[in-house]
């Protein structure tokens, strides 16, 4: 956990994320995706018209007031890079929703494994919810309980082998 | 002797969309493909395409394939020949095929080559070892078949086949030791690096593998850092346990078909190899003969299925049937544009630069 920020980390803290005041309103998403490649289904995806990409080869932009946080970008984008944070789900813990395309899936309740951006073990965090929108559901998009201090950490989980003998 | 308007080889991506162009144009067209199902590639990716909405991002290769081929088997003007290999064309225009175990004769008036790319190799002490795998066979025998390859694998090259072989490998329950490249970058695109991090693979740049070692099979690899001129640096020598070895280290256009025409090619690594020269409609120096995807010069999908609109529309043209055909070519072509305007197609438009006539 002590390891060197990653760049990614580096800039969110700069100018990637919302403000502090809209951070505490509620859920976000953020596209973790800073390469111009042609891509643009987390544009196409959006209800709210929130993600701006000018064209194809742009990267992603999240205008977050008009983001609602809904989580069908998570879902739809083939880089599994937009990721939802809600900062506001109690003082000590927030939610962090991941795209997740592995069997086992865990169930709601149980407790996983946090993994860094590098697959580092952070945390032991508990699945909140698993939902599925487009493709036929085969990415899961699933949202965890986080410790508020891990809540730009966490990035992926992984099973734990004793809830699955 | 079968005869077609036009003959589509290769019922890939870029096949598939050329077959279905020249047919909404009115063509009769016949589309021959040497494996049991459409698709290509397409069959072997499980994971989600990038491109727009027209190239059908954010869906699965394999779904792509069987939207695709529902299509065109829908279409009464294309006759599909699956298991049909093209083993020769002549100057007289006569095509043979053989399709299971029969030899046979096609002409046509226009000819769309559309067959894809061949996996490059790579030399290195006992790489003839059971156990070293293009990443082509892996996907082959894991996405097609349901047969693990091994259980702990070592990848060569992280262009984004090497990170998306990785990725489909630890989703099947696989091991990835770790994932060598000899360039100083990563090859492939970020987030599809980021997806491989976030599992804990390393991914070790200026790296090379040396040997291969193992009794009867693969039993481990002996890996090493390379300086700028590609020689191994002393003392960086790395023994990583593995029982599969998977190369993903390029593809080269396939147009061997062509090459006894006599077309006109050039050498442009930027497209992977020897590369067909040809016009905007993608009409090659031989007329009549079009090439479309991976085998005009190694790309994406989404390039693939658009030159196979631009190779088809035009050869329907060629012979008559010409409806908006203008209009059609422009769209394509701008879209075509739009894809590869990136920085991550910088090569390719370096590379088409060189054979474009
Ligand atoms: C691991 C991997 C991941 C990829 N991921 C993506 C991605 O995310 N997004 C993307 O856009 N692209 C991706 N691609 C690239 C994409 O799959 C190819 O660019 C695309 O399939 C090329 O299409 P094609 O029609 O030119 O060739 P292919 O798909 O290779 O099709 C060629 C066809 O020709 C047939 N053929 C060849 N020779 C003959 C012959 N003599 N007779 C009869 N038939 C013949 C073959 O059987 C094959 O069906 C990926 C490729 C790989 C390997
Ligand atoms: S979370 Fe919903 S509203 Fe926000 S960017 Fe993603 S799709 Fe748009
Ligand atoms: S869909 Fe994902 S990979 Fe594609 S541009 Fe948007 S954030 Fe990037």
């Amino acid at each position: 956990m002590t390891e060197e920020k990653t760049e990614i980390e580096r800039s969110l803290t700069d100018d990637l994320l919302p403000s502090v005041e809209r951070r505490k309103e509620g859920p976000y998403a953020l596209c973790e995706c800073h390469q111009r490649i042609p891509c643009n289904p987390c544009l196409t995806s959006c209800p709210t018209g929130a993600v701006s990409l000018d064209s194809i080869n742009d990267t992603p932009e999240v205008d977050f007031d008009k983001c609602a946080g809904c989580k069908q970008c998570v879902s739809a984008c083939p880089g599994l890079a937009c990721f939802v944070i809600d900062e506001t789900y109690s003082t000590d813990s927030a939610l962090v929703t991941i795209p997740y395309e592995f069997l086992p899936l865990p169930e709601e309740g149980e407790t996983v494994n946090g993994l860094d951006r590098k697959g580092n073990f952070v945390k032991e965090v508990t699945v909140k919810n698993i939902d599925s929108f487009s493709d036929n559901g085969k990415t899961k998009v699933i949202t965890v309980i986080v410790p508020q201090e891990a809540v730009h950490q966490i990035r992926n989980i992984e099973i734990r082998e004793e809830n699955h003998g | 002797m079968l005869t077609t308007e036009i003959v589509v080889i290769g019922g890939g991506p870029a096949g598939m969309n050329s077959a279905l162009a020249a047919a909404s144009q009115g063509a009769e067209v016949t589309l021959l493909d040497r494996n049991w199902e459409l698709g290509g590639q397409l069959v072997k990716q499980t994971h989600k395409f990038f491109g727009s909405e027209n190239q059908f991002a954010g869906e699965r290769g394999i779904d792509i394939a069987e939207i695709l081929s529902e299509r065109v088997h829908d279409n009464s003007r294309i006759t599909v020949r699956k298991n049909s290999s093209v083993l020769g064309i002549y100057h007289d225009g006569v095509l043979t095929f053989e399709q299971d175990d029969k030899y046979k004769k096609l002409t046509s008036r226009q000819t769309v080559v559309a067959t894809g790319a061949a996996e490059k190799f790579l030399s290195f002490t006992n790489n003839d070892l059971p156990g070293v795998y293009g990443a082509g066979a892996v996907q082959t025998l894991m996405n097609q078949q349901g047969v693990l390859p091994g259980k702990n694998v070592l990848i060569i090259g992280a262009g984004n086949i090497g990170l998306i072989v990785a990725y489909q490998l630890l989703q099947a329950g696989v091991s990835v030791e770790a994932i060598i490249e000899a360039l100083p970058e990563i090859g492939g695109y970020e987030v599809h690096r980021d997806k491989i991090k976030r599992m804990g693979v390393p991914i070790l740049t200026s790296h090379s593998i040396k040997k291969a070692y193992g009794e009867e099979r693969v039993e481990g690899a002996i890996i090493g850092e390379i300086d700028s001129s590609w020689s191994f640096i002393d003392g960086t020598k790395k023994d990583f346990k593995a029982d599969v070895i998977c190369l993903a280290v390029g593809l080269s256009p396939l147009i061997d078909l062509l090459h006894p025409l006599g077309l006109e090619i050039s050498y442009v690594p930027n497209l992977g190899g020897l590369a067909p020269k040809r016009d905007e409609y993608l009409e090659t120096t031989i007329s009549g003969y079009f090439v479309a995807g991976d085998c005009a010069g190694v790309e994406e999908a989404s390039s693939a299925m658009m030159e196979g609109n631009i190779a088809g529309l035009s050869a329907a043209n060629s012979i008559g049937y010409k409806k908006s055909f203008q209009e059609k070519f422009r769209n394509n072509r701008d879209e075509l544009r739009k894809l590869r305007e990136g920085e991550t197609a910088k090569e390719v438009r370096a590379g088409l630069g060189e054979v474009r006539l």
